[in-house]
């Protein structure tokens, strides 16, 4: 595994040739937490899509495993904002967990032993198990973020992206997601999480101040300051 | 009673023929709308299913099998609208309804200045379920089972991309590769029915089973056994209904399945209903709410 999981180089995000962020430079180890705090629009889901590897970089250089984003998806787990899935869809909560060891299994590789003790380990860590069998439609908010959060735990990843996990929970809720985060860096996982959440960035290693642009990048004590808040709010005037 | 039910299948050589055949379209049909459901592609798949006519129309003028035809307007709509939203900004759906009723305008013209489709046109827009024969039953039966056989292999990516492009991008599958092949599915399934059931109807068996499995099913190979099951059941009644009220054949069985789905919606909103009465927390758990 390299030393650093995550590393990026004057890094620009964005769709096409139009940036979103502009000048990313990141140097991620294993075990670290990092937010990216911004608000709505500030180009957070566009620099972690880049680095799952969903939409090209517009310029600037990015590794993650060492590798171009998107190389490895079987040691990458991402949860995507609001992640969804058809109303239709015919899923039970253990499927959807299930689905955390497919970038592993492939197109063709059977379901084994191991995987079903890796789902139903993944179930029991984020208290999925007594509604695995329930339909994903009949489950609450926070259930289904339980449900995607054990999924992310099935892909016995190295590196996670989570984009606004703690988004519409409850304090329970937000328990869940921390002790979800706690395990991973125990595993030697980086810990990727975008947040509107002044709290959620308090617990990171590192936080990432966005707003069209990086406006402080560091520990939360050097970057959660003031200024640094007005300034990532917009707010401008005398106070 | 008997008599009534199973006479004009066991006395019948052509009833027979008609229900394997409707039989294979009803799963064929079960499995590729499975995906149109899930997916909510059923604005494509009736395009699909009308703008194959120029394609048909072409092939019977030209002499060759009309399922060839049929094929080249289902690769010429498909890719017409890949690069009409690829290369504007107009939506899919704006690409797709454009080149839809284009394409059926195009068939209708063709085949309205055509003496040798006298009749023809309604044979490919209602099918002949009734005219059925051995060779098309086979080729049928081969389609459904390479239909069958692909939606197996690419059964992860297939469920990735129902719930999203992006989830199945992130775990390793060719995003574009896989709509491309689900689209296919859908494809064949239209060109191995549209000869029984006509290209008008066959987009009702492509909807309503599904439809209706979704209604009472949690698992996706649960919901195409009942679709298909709901697609023979839609069959069989259809073509007891036509044999013995001289009704059309392909007509009676979509409309056997939109009344199948009726039927079930209507006793799964009672059962809801009574259970929400007696557990009145079942409705709150029920209201899925996610942070947007």
């Amino acid at each position: 595994m390299p030393t650093d999981i995550i590393v990026t180089d004057n890094l620009s995000v964005g769709y096409g040739s139009i940036a979103v962020v502009d000048h990313l430079n990141l140097r991620l180890a294993p075990g670290t937490l990092v937010a990216l705090m911004g608000s709505n629009g500030s180009g957070k889901s566009t620099i972690l899509k880049t680095l799952v590897g969903l939409i090209r970089p517009v310029s600037g250089l990015v590794t993650v495993l060492g590798h171009a984003p998107g190389a490895y998806p079987a040691q990458v787990a991402y949860v995507p904002q609001h992640s969804a899935t058809s109303e239709t869809l015919p899923l039970r909560a253990r499927d959807v967990v299930a689905m955390g060891r497919y970038a592993r299994l492939g197109l063709l590789s059977r379901f084994n032993r191991h995987d079903r003790k890796v789902v139903d380990d993944a179930m029991l860590t984020m208290g999925v198990t007594s509604f695995a069998d329930k339909p994903l439609q009949s489950l609450s908010g926070g259930q289904c973020q339980r449900v995607h959060l054990a999924q992310a735990i099935a892909h016995e990843a190295d590196v996670w992206f989570l984009d606004e996990p703690t988004a519409g929970l409850d304090a329970e809720g937000r328990d869940t997601v921390t002790a979800c985060v706690d395990a991973a860096r125990e595993r030697g996982a980086c810990v990727v999480v975008s947040t509107h959440d002044i709290e959620d960035a308090r617990m990171a290693d590192v936080v990432l101040l966005v707003a069209k642009e990086v406006i402080a990048q560091g520990s939360p004590k050097e970057v959660l300051t003031d200024a640094n808040l007005r300034r990532m709010y917009g707010f401008t005037g005398q106070h | 009673m008997t008599d009534y039910f199973l006479a004009p299948f066991l006395d019948n050589g052509f009833m027979q023929l008609a229900f394997w055949a409707g039989m294979v379209t009803a799963v064929i049909c079960a499995i590729a709308g499975t995906f149109i459901v899930l997916r909510g592609l059923a604005f494509i798949g009736d395009a699909l299913a009308h703008g194959v006519l120029p394609g048909i129309a072409a092939a019977t003028l030209l002499g060759v099998s009309t399922i060839v035809g049929a094929a080249v307007g289902a690769a010429v709509l498909v890719g017409g609208v890949g690069l009409i939203t690829r290369r504007t900004r107009l939506s899919s759906d704006t690409a797709i309804g454009l080149l839809f009723v284009g394409m059926l305008a195009l068939g209708v013209i063709m085949t309205s200045r055509s003496e040798s489709f006298a009749g023809d046109l309604t044979r490919i827009l209602f099918g002949e379920l009734l005219g059925a024969d051995t060779r098309q039953l086979s080729w049928m039966t081969v389609a459904t089972v390479v239909v069958g056989l692909a939606t197996i292999v690419c059964r992860r990516p297939f469920m990735l991309l129902c719930i999203s492009r992006d989830l199945a991008r992130a775990n390793g599958f060719n995003a574009s590769l896989y709509e491309a092949l689900m689209m296919s599915v859908i494809g064949v399934a239209i060109l191995a029915s549209f000869q029984s059931v006509g290209t008008l109807l066959v987009f009702g068996l492509l909807i309503a089973p599904p439809s209706t499995a979704a209604l009472v099913t949690r698992r996706l190979h649960t919901m195409m056994f009942v679709a298909s099951a709901s697609g023979v059941a839609a069959t069989y009644s259809g073509l007891l209904i036509s044999y013995h009220h001289d009704l059309a054949a392909g007509a009676s069985v979509v409309v056997s399945a939109t009344a199948i789905f009726v039927v079930v919606f209507v006793a799964s909103t009672l059962r809801q209903r009574r259970l929400s009465g007696s557990h009145p927390a079942v409705a709150h758990v029920g209201g899925h709410h996610h942070a947007h």
